[in-house]
């Protein structure tokens, strides 16, 4: 599938900022930072900047952006306008929170419940997003259970490690929450690691012989291809890597986004203070990058059943 | 709506291609782009039609592969365009309602004008039926025609599809195939038409006939088969032995 940038802004952007929301209501829940405007305004900016900016970046790869709230209707049926209704929906409970923290500096009593329903919208929100591919049959390694999980846990690894990182700097939060998030990041690319297993060793679901019918002649190859130029199926969901250059990009998806952040906030949970903070900043850099490298190659490694007619021989 | 309708009607209209027949002429793929560009989804825009590099939507397009290897092996012309599935994902996953199977006739058809350009219908397709125009910024497919199979204002032998009128072959055939004394549906019983990639759930409409059986040759480079003589052996008179080996150079 072609790797388009909207998309892999879109879900890391979203997912990491949905991941901060579930974690500041955690934060709110322990009573770890205290609830002031300053705190407050810093945290959900950044959250729900990351959020909304996402949510807009899906919309500019539209052909009609201006029929976007269409997308909302069809929630019967599609997990897309199911992703669109939740992350609206979303909203109503985390500008509650947020109103909470941020004007009346308090996460207790009726503001809680808005926090712990903000975290559970979250969590919807990402699965909806996860589903989108899971639920796609023409691209059979996205059905594989682990589709899902693997968005909700990186959307936490991301998010958490991004919350802790903004409380760190501004407010000296327990140091000890760091262990918590080297421990969400181990495990997301723990899980990225049984996905890569699975897709590696998974037996084809359809072939040359099945798109086409002629298997019981023989073994089926393509000879001549309708066009001599690419066409839109060709480019959107012909994208190849070489496998060699797959291996790399996840040995580098690895280093960045799990070596460097989890010994990074492992160490920072034993430190506080300044270094805790630049450590925790040096690991969601880290992190960062890994997350979009990983995402990259979920689109890029994706075989798609229509490049059977085009000469795949197995997807 | 793009939930599938609850109470289809019997009605299954759909096309049936005859791969023995088709001789991979395009003239189905070229007569598609001629009505369509000006029917019901047109413009079938093309970007850079003259440059090195055009790209353009086409609703239909002839596929040529190899089956089987040898002198066994067979070039099979391939047409593929909407199978107007029973159960198609292109519709269901539609977040705008644009996309929908029409209850009447269980043709799967995109509202331009609800449509927002995002795509998933085409990822959801295994067939690569649908094509996104640039130029309009909404997806794009096969309409089965509409334009034509219901047109009063044409002649009757020309209301089917613009790719089954002009094929020079008659390897188009179109019809409904929920009807099973349906001419269609008659031909696909007479000759195993089968589904495309029937393991991906979609239950396409459209079926394809599969090549003719043709006697299995055994002669020499029949691909897998077995050589037909090994041609060092003894024949047991010198002389022949002597042939043997001259004409074996």
């Amino acid at each position: 599938m072609h790797p388009a940038y909207s998309v892999i802004f879109f879900t890391t952007a979203s997912g990491a900022g949905y991941g901060a929301l579930v974690w500041l209501a955690i934060f709110a829940a322990t009573g770890t930072v205290a609830p002031t405007t300053w705190t407050g305004l810093a945290a959900f900016a950044v959250a729900l900047g990351l959020v909304t900016a996402g949510l807009l970046s899906s919309t500019f790869h539209l052909g009609h952006p201006e029929r976007a709230w269409r997308a909302l209707t069809q929630w019967q049926s599609s997990w897309l306008s199911r992703e669109g209704v939740a992350a609206v929906l979303a909203y109503i409970p985390t500008l509650l929170f947020a109103l909470g923290w941020i004007v009346f500096e308090t996460y207790q009593g009726a503001w809680l419940v808005a926090g712990i329903a903000t975290a559970l919208t979250a969590l919807v929100t990402v699965a909806c997003t996860g589903m989108i591919y899971a639920s796609l049959r023409a691209i059979p390694r996205w059905t594989d259970a682990t589709v899902v999980p693997v968005y909700l846990v990186f959307a936490l690894a991301s998010g958490g490690a991004l919350a802790f990182t903004v409380f760190a700097v501004i407010a000296s939060p327990a140091p000890e929450w760091a262990w918590a998030v080297a421990l969400v990041i181990a495990a997301a690319w723990a899980l990225k690691f049984v996905y890569w297993q699975r897709i590696d060793t998974a037996a084809p679901v359809a072939t040359a012989e099945s798109a086409t019918g002629l298997g019981g002649i023989g073994r089926v190859s393509l000879f001549e291809a309708p066009h001599t130029s690419d066409n839109y199926i060709m480019r959107e969901m012909g994208y190849r890597i070489a496998r060699k250059h797959a291996a790399r990009l996840r040995m580098i998806a690895l280093l960045l986004g799990a070596a460097v952040p989890v010994p990074a906030f492992l160490a920072a949970g034993f430190l506080g203070g300044i270094p805790t903070a630049i450590l925790a900043l040096a690991g969601l850099a880290a992190l960062a990058a890994g997350v979009l490298v990983e995402r990259w190659l979920f689109f890029a490694e994706a075989k798609h059943a229509a490049t059977l007619f085009y000469g795949t021989d197995t997807v | 709506m793009t939930s599938l309708p609850n109470n289809a009607g019997s009605k299954k209209l759909g096309l049936v291609i005859d791969l023995d027949i088709c001789v991979g002429c395009h003239a189905c793929a070229v007569n598609c782009k001629e009505w369509n560009t000006g029917g019901h989804s047109a413009p079938l825009t093309d970007e850079n039609p003259y440059g090195n590099d055009p790209l353009g939507v086409w609703f239909n397009r002839v596929h040529t592969f190899e089956a089987g290897d040898g002198a066994n092996g067979r070039t099979v012309h391939f047409p593929r365009s909407c199978l107007h599935c029973e159960e198609p994902a292109c519709v269901t996953v539609c977040p705008t309602g644009a996309s929908y199977k029409r209850e009447s006739d269980g043709i799967v058809l995109v509202n331009a004008d609800n449509c927002i350009g995002c795509k998933l219908c085409s990822w959801a397709c295994p067939y690569g039926a649908r094509e996104y125009d640039h130029a309009d910024g909404v997806m794009k497919k096969c309409t089965l025609c509409i334009d034509r199979i219901g047109n009063d204002n044409l002649p009757e032998q020309d209301r089917v599809p613009a790719c089954v009128s002009t094929c020079p072959a008659s390897a188009r055939h179109f019809g409904d195939l929920g009807d099973p004394n349906s001419d269609v549906s008659r031909l696909v019983e007479e000759r195993g038409g089968y589904d495309l990639m029937p393991e991906m759930g979609m239950k396409p409409v459209n079926k394809y006939l599969p090549p003719r059986a043709r006697p299995v040759t055994t002669a020499p480079g029949a691909g897998t088969q077995e050589p037909a003589e090994p041609v060092t052996g003894s024949t047991g008179s010198r002389f022949l032995d002597w042939v043997d080996r001259a004409l074996s150079r």
